[in-house]
């Protein structure tokens, strides 16, 4: 290659190698600003402040969701699997809202440690299948803890 | 492989070859794009969680997929632009900004109209969202840097870096939705991995982004043609192909 286009080469490369590494520390310094929501166990180890409009998100915990029989009020709770946050929230709720969904809600955290939402956004995953498939795949998993509670049966008398 | 490279470079020798492949081009373009489609939006099974409305996504994911891939091209041609003082590579980074700005804006279109039902917001500020209104800008804006000047050498070599350091977006695109929390979900497609869609609902999203891809090609082609007879039309060979109709 010609030298001067070698030269320029090079400083092409640098230039983006140094742009790189600088958008990569901005990116990383502000990745809390980034983030669109904290997560249960942010929430619980008080990484999250209380009484600011904030985010949290997560999934709704099976068999968590509360409705008030008068109102609109919805209570249930958020959870990573490894925490949990308790949600209430007034309003309606979008169509993919059910238990065992993810969810992003706006609003503040108070001090008992309860998340008052005044927004709820359904988050869905990248997987897709056809209904036919989905309920193949639940009566399967259904039939395998059935089948896991037969088998512990005899060890629990 | 030097001499194929310069010869690549010449504005004649592609207005040549590219006249002989554009059909086809165009032809296989719109038989994968419009089965990719139709099989898509009329012929796929639902989605068990979102029913119909998730059928969107046949168009979202090809212009979203397009919208960066083509920013990925252009910084490749910025660089020889750079380098090698290509005048071709010019010519091409002139010819597709506008259609990577409509495709980001067909992409960002969709995606509201696809989240509204689903998530139940037009719009949010999450990682994934903004890097994608950035890419926006970044087509709008080297469209008006290059407006701005009008010494062509100079234009080309201002738009050249302004296209390379704005790669650094793609990226922070593709890799928004694994490094921050977004409530954009992340991708279904991935390189080493399976799909996590079945073979009815991905098989037509392929086709339809290979369709768009290669219909981009003959869009390409159309307006580089354009692009180069506008510049080197005080040339012999331009002057003669106006007369003949041929190169």
């Amino acid at each position: 290659m010609h030298p001067i286009r070698k030269k320029r080469l090079t400083i092409v490369l640098f230039l983006l190698v140094g742009l790189s590494v600088a958008v990569g520390l901005t990116t990383y310094a502000l990745r809390q600003n980034i983030n669109l929501f904290y997560d249960p166990s942010q929430i619980s180890a008080g990484e999250a402040p209380v009484d600011v409009r904030i985010r949290a998100g997560g999934m709704v915990e099976e068999g968590s969701v509360v409705r008030d029989p008068e109102s609109l009020k919805v209570e249930f709770m958020v959870t990573d699997y490894s925490a949990s946050v308790p949600v209430e929230y007034v309003g309606i709720l979008p169509d993919l809202f059910a238990e065992g969904q993810g969810i992003v809600a706006m609003g503040r955290l108070n001090n008992e440690g309860r998340f008052v939402a005044d927004q709820v956004l359904a988050k869905h995953d990248e997987n897709y299948m056809p209904p036919e498939v989905a309920g193949a795949l639940e009566k399967a998993s259904q039939a395998e803890t059935k089948s896991a509670a037969e088998n512990a049966k005899p060890a629990t008398y | 492989m030097w001499q194929f490279f310069h010869k690549l470079g010449s504005p004649k020798w592609f207005f040549g070859i590219s006249t002989r492949f554009m059909p086809w081009l165009l032809m296989s373009g719109i038989v994968l794009l419009m089965a990719g489609v139709v099989w898509g939006l009329a012929f796929a099974p639902k989605d068990y969680l979102q029913g119909n409305s998730y059928r969107i996504i046949f168009i979202h994911v090809p212009t979203a997929f397009m919208a960066q891939s083509i920013y990925i091209m252009m910084a490749s041609a910025a660089l020889v632009t750079l380098v090698w003082r290509m005048k071709l590579a010019d010519v091409f980074v002139k010819a597709v900004t506008p259609v990577g700005l409509v495709l980001t804006f067909l992409a960002l279109f969709t995606g509201a109209v696809w989240g509204k039902p689903t998530w139940g917001t037009w719009w949010i500020w999450d990682a994934r969202l903004t890097s994608m209104l950035i890419l926006l800008f970044l087509y709008g804006g080297v469209i008006a840097l290059d407006r701005a000047i009008n010494d062509e050498k100079s234009a080309a070599r201002a738009v050249a870096v302004l296209v390379l350091v704005g790669v650094v977006n793609i990226p922070i695109i593709k890799y928004s939705v694994e490094w921050w929390n977004t409530l954009h979900q992340p991708a279904t497609f991935k390189l080493t991995e399976k799909p996590s869609m079945p073979a009815e609902m991905w098989v037509p999203l392929l086709l339809s982004v290979l369709g768009l891809y290669l219909i981009f090609g003959w869009l390409a082609c159309v307006r580089m043609q354009t692009e180069i007879l506008s510049r080197e039309q005080r040339t012999r060979w331009v002057k003669e192909f106006v007369l003949k109709g041929k190169v």
